[in-house]
């Protein structure tokens, strides 16, 4: 039996990148409302919704980039040099907020207020940040010989500031539906309000990013049936689904506002998450580096890639286990004194 | 010189590293430390213990987030700047990188939640598991890193591709290459001891100001008895270490020591100018036949000087001999602290020796300072080669523009600049505050360890 290494590793990727932006995605997203917060009494109490996770979430990103390194080496060699830009102001932002966790609370008056502009700045930019990379990703990576030759700015494009923009309000959704989740009183009521706007926004960018992608790269609109002028249909049929989930999700998002339900918003976000993100890795597979380097070609040597998931299978298990009980030990309602300051 | 991408990408990644290595540093010594203290609580339910590890855990939870966002910063890093590297080793560093996320950082990030914010939610025994769970994770993700560096120092178990990329062919010879067994024990061996010292200045200045402060004392015999017993570990690893050189690299030996011709019975240089321009010392004050013996241990060994290297292959001799004597000069100083402090344990004089608690106090960076100097004798001693002898450092850089690499750099130093400050800050105004009962949250009440610690604090949903 032989196991085709290059795509279960594809699908761990991929699966790596989904759980990061699902669950980095609320705990940036709370820090992207924590600029509309009223009192710091809220800041506080979102802060510490967070504060138990944030860190295993963004280990999820980590894996992404040694994931990334260990089983495409030609997709990281070409990726991270032509998003070199957006990728620093990604990785500047997520130190100024990561550290804010802590600074904020041991800073006085000055201090304080400076981490708690860090922390919201830094979310914003942040996710600002990793929708550029995702815009310039699907606009296409220009490669020769397997190496990046583009310029520094090819990422900078409108359809990247929408997709950035479309990303800031998804990861803000998915802080709200958090915050329903684990807050009551005063912040919760301000969370639903947050997260009705959110989800608006959410429908809107959504449709718009998913037609603007149609026509930024023939590959992609082909793929869709797109002809330029209508679709074909049967293509389409084949993709449906997905928008479909897509609608599905924006369903459970509108009812349960709607009714009240503390964590069906969060699970609605959630669907609607992973119907934009089939759809987008439906746009560009078997692309690891759009549109010149497969994950065939981009794939590690098979003496790593074996030994790789050798490790995995024992190994990703494990690490699902404990993240899952690590959520279900502080399940239920952020106390006030969480903290162990 | 001529600041290009590749010179730039060498800066930034030299400052970036030398940066982060710290806060592991602190963090593996603290993560052991921390299981010991509660370990210890656990055992004699001393408060003492207890109000220690409150105390610690809080300085731990700033280091270790240090050491998040910087590193995060590096797994992102040999990609953007050094695209060609990557794509050259990941046959042989790639799975080595993964594993260390997979097998530490999941497990640290994870376990440290419940660590900081699990006081009231899981019993005693959990607590404690989950202390000695991120301990662990900080020991693995030491390995796996220094695994990967030791095999760009001494590679191993690796084929070469036609068109030139390394595959690892034996794994096993890949991950233990020859000389990880000494890099892994002299760098735990480190930051045990950089840890100590920074516990032993904190305790030692509570200590000027309380002399009877309980944790403090207690604090400051644990910092005495590992600078008392690792220090000189620490020698003996370091010094069985530098033996391998000869036939490892010895033109990192060569500029370490300031040989530039091959002869028998070198001298050791004390001191020296190694000047590469003219292929010579000046100013050497040298004691004859020492380099040999303390190299080989035959004083009349015939040792490889740099001139038999071609120019190119020289690394920087001036850098790597001063980084080298930095690091052995605060380690003598260390073996010094702890004969002193020994002595003045067993005469029961430690609190009274005002002189003794400042030289503790001013030796409190001194293992950061030494660990970043040793790093410093490693790495650069290593050039011009990012995998020693088969690629050079040159050979690596990404196709990205000076322009690139110079916003990356300034932003890192700005944003680095900010966050150093910060994290110098806090720590330090926790350390002037001591171990104090009041900062402790309500031990009486739901400490682990105590019958309420496992009753929730609030009911279920």
């Amino acid at each position: 039996m032989s196991l085709d290494l290059p795509l279960i590793w594809a699908g761990v990727i991929a699966f790596a990148v989904l759980l990061y932006v699902l669950l980095d995605g609320f705990d940036l997203g709370v820090g992207i409302l924590f600029a509309f917060a009223k009192t710091p009494a809220d800041r506080d109490m979102m802060m510490a919704s967070i504060a138990p996770y944030w860190d295993g979430n963004e280990t999820w990103l980590v894996l992404g980039g040694a994931g990334l390194f260990a089983a495409f080496p030609g997709a990281y060699a070409t990726l991270l040099p032509a998003f070199y830009l957006p990728i620093f102001l990604m990785l500047l932002a997520l130190i100024l907020r990561g550290v804010a966790f802590e600074f904020r609370h041991h800073g006085r008056r000055r201090g304080k207020a400076l981490w708690t502009f860090f922390f919201s700045a830094g979310s914003i930019v942040a996710a600002a940040a990793q929708g550029l990379v995702l815009g310039g990703f699907m606009h296409g990576v220009k490669l020769a010989d397997g190496q990046f030759v583009g310029g520094p700015f090819d990422w900078a494009t409108s359809y990247s500031a929408l997709v950035a923009l479309g990303l800031i309000c998804g990861y803000a959704l998915l802080g709200a539906g958090w915050l329903l989740i684990k807050t009551d009183g005063e912040l919760y009521g301000q969370a639903r309000r947050w997260a009705r706007a959110a989800a608006s926004l959410v429908a809107l960018l959504l449709a718009a990013v998913s037609l603007a992608t149609l026509v930024v790269e023939p590959h992609v609109g082909a793929r869709w049936g797109w002809t330029g002028a209508g679709f074909d249909l049967a293509r389409l049929a084949r993709l449906a689904p997905i928008p479909l989930l897509g609608a599905v999700g924006l369903a459970i998002l509108i009812i349960a506002l709607r009714r009240g339900s503390r964590r069906w918003p969060f699970v609605g976000a959630v669907v609607v998450f992973i119907s934009g993100y089939l759809g987008l890795a439906a746009s560009f597979f078997p692309y690891v580096t759009p549109y010149g380097l497969t994950y065939l070609q981009a794939a590690n040597a098979p003496s790593a890639l074996g030994l790789l998931f050798g490790g995995l299978v024992f190994i990703l298990p494990v690490i699902l286990g404990y993240t899952v009980w690590v959520y279900w030990v502080f399940r239920g309602r952020t106390a006030a004194d969480a903290g162990y300051h | 010189m001529t600041f290009d991408a590749l010179l730039l990408s060498r800066l930034q990644f030299a400052f970036t590293l030398a940066f982060h290595i710290v806060y592991p540093s602190f963090s593996i010594g603290l993560g052991s430390f921390l299981a010991v203290l509660e370990g210890l609580w656990l055992l004699t339910r001393r408060e003492a213990f207890q109000r220690l590890y409150l105390f610690w855990l809080r300085i731990f939870a700033i280091s270790f987030g240090m050491g998040v966002v910087t590193g995060v910063v590096m797994s992102y890093q040999i990609g953007t700047n050094w695209a060609v590297y990557a794509r050259m080793t990941a046959g042989v560093l790639g799975p080595l990188l993964a594993f260390e996320v997979l097998t530490a950082f999941f497990l640290e990030s994870s376990f440290l939640g419940v660590m900081l914010f699990g006081w009231k939610r899981v019993g005693p025994g959990l607590h404690f598991a989950a202390t000695c769970l991120v301990a662990f994770g900080t020991l693995v993700s030491a390995f796996w890193i220094l695994s990967a560096n030791s095999w760009m120092q001494t590679p191993a178990g690796y084929g070469v591709l036609p068109d030139g990329r390394f595959v690892a062919t034996d794994w096993w010879r890949a991950i233990f290459s020859p000389s990880l067994p000494q890099r892994f024990a002299h760098m735990v061996l480190a930051a045990y001891l950089s840890t100590a010292l920074m516990v032993g200045a904190a305790s030692a200045f509570q200590l000027l100001r309380a002399p009877n402060q309980p944790e403090s004392k207690i604090a400051l015999r644990m910092a005495i008895g590992m600078y008392f017993v690792v220090a000189p570990l620490q020698f003996f690893v370091g010094d069985y270490a530098g033996k391998q050189l000869p036939a490892g690299q010895p033109a990192k030996l060569a500029a370490i020591e300031g040989f530039w011709d091959t002869k028998a019975a070198q001298d050791f240089h004390i001191v020296a100018w190694p000047d590469r321009a003219r292929q010579r010392n000046d100013w050497e004050v040298s004691l004859p036949k020492l380099g040999s013996w303390i190299t080989t241990g035959d004083a009349n060994a015939t040792l490889r000087g740099l001139k038999s290297f071609p120019r190119a292959d020289q690394p920087p001799s001036f850098l790597v001999f001063w980084s080298f004597r930095t690091m052995v000069g605060l380690g003598l100083a260390m073996i010094g602290l702890g004969l002193w402090g020994g002595w003045l344990w067993r005469r029961r004089a430690l609190e009274r020796t005002r002189l003794f608690l400042r030289a503790t106090i001013l030796m409190g960076p001194a293992g950061f300072v030494a660990v970043i100097a040793g790093w410093i004798t490693a790495e650069v001693g290593r050039q011009p080669w990012v995998v020693y002898g088969l690629m050079r450092t040159s050979a690596g850089v990404s196709p990205v523009t000076a322009h690139e690499v110079s916003a990356s750099l300034i932003g890192l130093l700005v944003v680095y600049a900010v966050i150093f400050t910060g994290a110098v800050l806090y720590m330090l105004r926790l350390m002037a505050q001591g171990p104090v009962p009041a900062t402790a949250p309500s031990p009486e009440a739901r400490a682990p360890g105590t019958a309420l610690a496992a009753v929730p604090e609030e009911p279920e949903p």
